[in-house]
């Protein structure tokens, strides 16, 4: 049997907490349900599990990336160019600090800001099952189960008091 | 601190996307008349181009005049952006939410105007390029990496980005609002802009987490930007008056300074453009003013320092720019408007409760600042240049000519002009932020009294 999305919409937060509990104890995996908003609820409002990420990882890449830009298009300008000024070493440190230091910060945000859209799985390319409603204050719980289920599914959501229920 | 009426998503839907789904009738007149500006600006700009840095009042040995002080001026409105959004985001000020955005964009395109300046200074625009850049091969003549003019691009460049991507990122939630709410082109773009967002608790979650990391990164490049615009001063060991070592920590609290006055007064205007009442609010601009009276009185204090201590070594150069800035005319004039308008008007509004609250007060202080603060950045600039100082062996005053007229003043319809369009296509008060606020917004019992609070998750 395939696997097809169903999605629930609650015009409230209990309501789609009730559903999630339901839906757990209709023995539905946690990794199926999705909790779908359109603000930032707090973590665990909808019983919902805990969602590993490893973006902090991404800055240091590339605040170690852009140290070494910074560092090498310094030192090879400078030695490019051996002009020297006022008796001052050709690769003078404090300077060179300024251009490194700016490498460094830029590769850790550019790194940190394609750590949150590849985390976040973002571009998704294919459109799943969603309602616009969502964006009106509605809470959608999108489960992703096979299609022997959605019965039982759909009772869960009717007994936690859906506005609305989608198939795909 | 928290008043108004809790909003439900369809209303704050509808207010805040009013200003991209409905055209006011205002907006294009309003648009005309700035680009027209714009255009006039440009044709100086060409002419200048075109004859040569003569035409401006730019003369030996005063070569830094009007550009040069409203390139640091810009520079100083960009600092609001990252100073409202990023340090409150990070302390959890809720009385942040509807101002961050709008702040941010300020950041945007005022560094944006900030760049353009010592492009048009150069009087050729194109040669920056292998002035500022390792691009030059065929010569092989490559930047002067000690040099503070180099140091600018890098600094620049690298908070333009980092904002530029600090918007964007927050924008995406809003573009799936917008998404859903339009049809057909705008439909269209909206959904990729959107890059798929479907608002599930991973992709919150890291919205959250993404708010307060580049909060975090953003600020330590924030404060370099201006160390280092001082620093185009502070490094000039030949010039005295501007050979300072406080100048990087001082330059940036007047940063601060006029930036959060900025954005003050952006929102007052558009508030009073869109008609946000319920979003930005009485409150919002008190704790601004609040907080501003601190910003200007550390401010004040670095001026006073900068002063003292320029003046307590006796050295014959500096004392000659610190009498051109206090005795002769028209500079002691405009010394004394500066430091009024600077801090003593605008403090002195800002310290009674139902001034704060009045938003046509607030609008007076906060174009006060600015104007105090244009004034700083052009007495620091010009009166130490027009003395004779070492190694310099002309002296002259300084008349900025029409062309500097007309350009600086178009930079201000150029920053209101980009704000303008901004928000006919993305909204300029952020939506989920403004909704989460009136998520965790409660009301708790404490004895006979019911007062406003929120919820806060570590």
């Amino acid at each position: 049997m395939a696997r097809r999305p169903i999605l629930g919409l609650f015009d409230n937060a209990n309501a789609a907490a009730d559903a999630g509990d339901g839906l757990r104890r209709a023995g539905i995996p946690e990794t199926d349900v999705d909790f779908l908003t359109d603000t930032p609820y707090p973590e665990g409002a909808f019983g919902e599990r805990e969602e590993p990420h490893k973006l902090y990882v991404f800055p240091f890449i590339g605040a170690l990336l852009g140290l070494t830009s910074g560092i090498l298009l310094t030192s090879m300008t400078q030695v490019a160019y051996p002009l020297v000024t006022g008796g001052k070493p050709i690769l003078s440190i404090p300077p060179m600090a300024v251009v490194c230091y700016e490498g460094t910060m830029l590769g850790a945000i550019l790194f940190t800001v394609l750590g949150i859209i590849f985390e976040s799985r973002l571009p998704k390319l294919k459109a799943g099952l969603y309602d616009t409603r969502i964006t009106e204050g509605h809470i959608g719980v999108l489960v992703n189960t096979e299609e022997t289920q959605h019965g039982e599914v759909e009772g869960v959501f009717g007994q936690a008091g859906a506005v609305d229920i989608k198939r795909e | 601190m928290q008043e108004g009426r809790v909003l439900s998503t369809r209303e704050i839907n509808r207010d805040l996307l009013r200003s991209i789904l409905e055209t006011p009738r205002w907006f294009w007149p309003v648009v005309s008349v700035l680009g027209l500006i714009l255009l006039i600006a440009t044709i100086a700009i060409g002419i200048m181009v075109n004859r040569g840095l003569g035409v401006t009042g730019l003369n030996r040995p005063v070569a830094w005049g009007f550009f040069i002080t409203n390139f640091v001026f810009w520079i100083g409105i960009s600092h609001a952006g990252v100073m409202l959004s990023a340090i409150l985001r990070l302390a959890k000020a809720e009385w942040r939410r509807p101002a961050t955005r709008a702040a941010e964009v300020l950041t945007l395109f005022s560094l944006m105007t900030a760049m353009l300046m010592p492009i048009i200074h150069t009087g050729r625009p194109w040669r920056i390029l292998y002035w500022a850049f390792p691009y030059d091969f065929a010569r092989g003549i490559w930047p002067n990496i000690r040099t503070p003019l180099v140091w600018d691009p890098s600094a620049i460049l690298t908070y333009l980005t980092s904002s530029t991507l600090f918007v964007i990122i927050a924008l995406i939630p809003d573009f799936a609002v917008l998404r859903d709410h339009t049809t057909g082109f705008a439909h269209r773009v909206y959904s990729v802009l959107a890059l798929g967002w479907e608002g599930n608790a991973r992709q919150w979650k890291l919205q959250i987490i993404a708010g307060v990391l580049l909060s975090a990164l953003i600020l330590p490049v924030f404060v370099s930007v201006h160390s280092i615009v001082s620093w185009d001063f502070g490094m000039a060991a030949s010039v005295k008056s501007w050979h300072s070592t406080v100048f990087a920590p001082y330059f940036v609290v007047g940063a601060v300074h006029s930036g959060v006055s900025a954005v003050a007064f952006a929102l007052i205007l558009l508030r009073w453009c869109y008609g946000w009442q319920d979003y930005i609010r009485h409150e919002h601009i008190d704790a601004l003013g609040r907080l501003l009276i601190v910003v200007a009185t550390g401010w004040f204090y670095f001026l006073v320092m900068e002063i003292l201590f320029g003046m307590y070594g006796r050295e014959p150069d500096e004392l000659m720019v610190r009498q051109t800035q206090f005795t002769y005319w028209p500079y002691n004039f405009w010394f004394i408007v500066f430091v009024i308008t600077t801090y003593f008007i605008p403090v002195a509004l800002w310290l009674s409760r139902a001034w704060r609250r009045n938003l046509w007060i607030m609008s007076i202080a906060c174009i006060s600042v600015n104007v105090g603060m244009w004034l700083e950045r052009f007495l620091i600039i010009v009166p130490g240049l027009v003395n004779k100082q070492l190694f310099t062996f002309v002296w002259a005053d300084y008349r900025p000519s029409i062309f500097e007229y007309i350009i600086v003043g178009a930079t201000f319809a150029l920053v209101t002009t980009l704000m303008l369009l901004f928000s006919r296509v993305f909204p300029l008060v952020p939506l989920y932020d403004v909704k989460e606020g009136d998520v965790l917004k409660t009301e708790v019992q404490i004895g006979r009294r019911t007062v406003p609070a929120t919820f806060r998750e570590d």
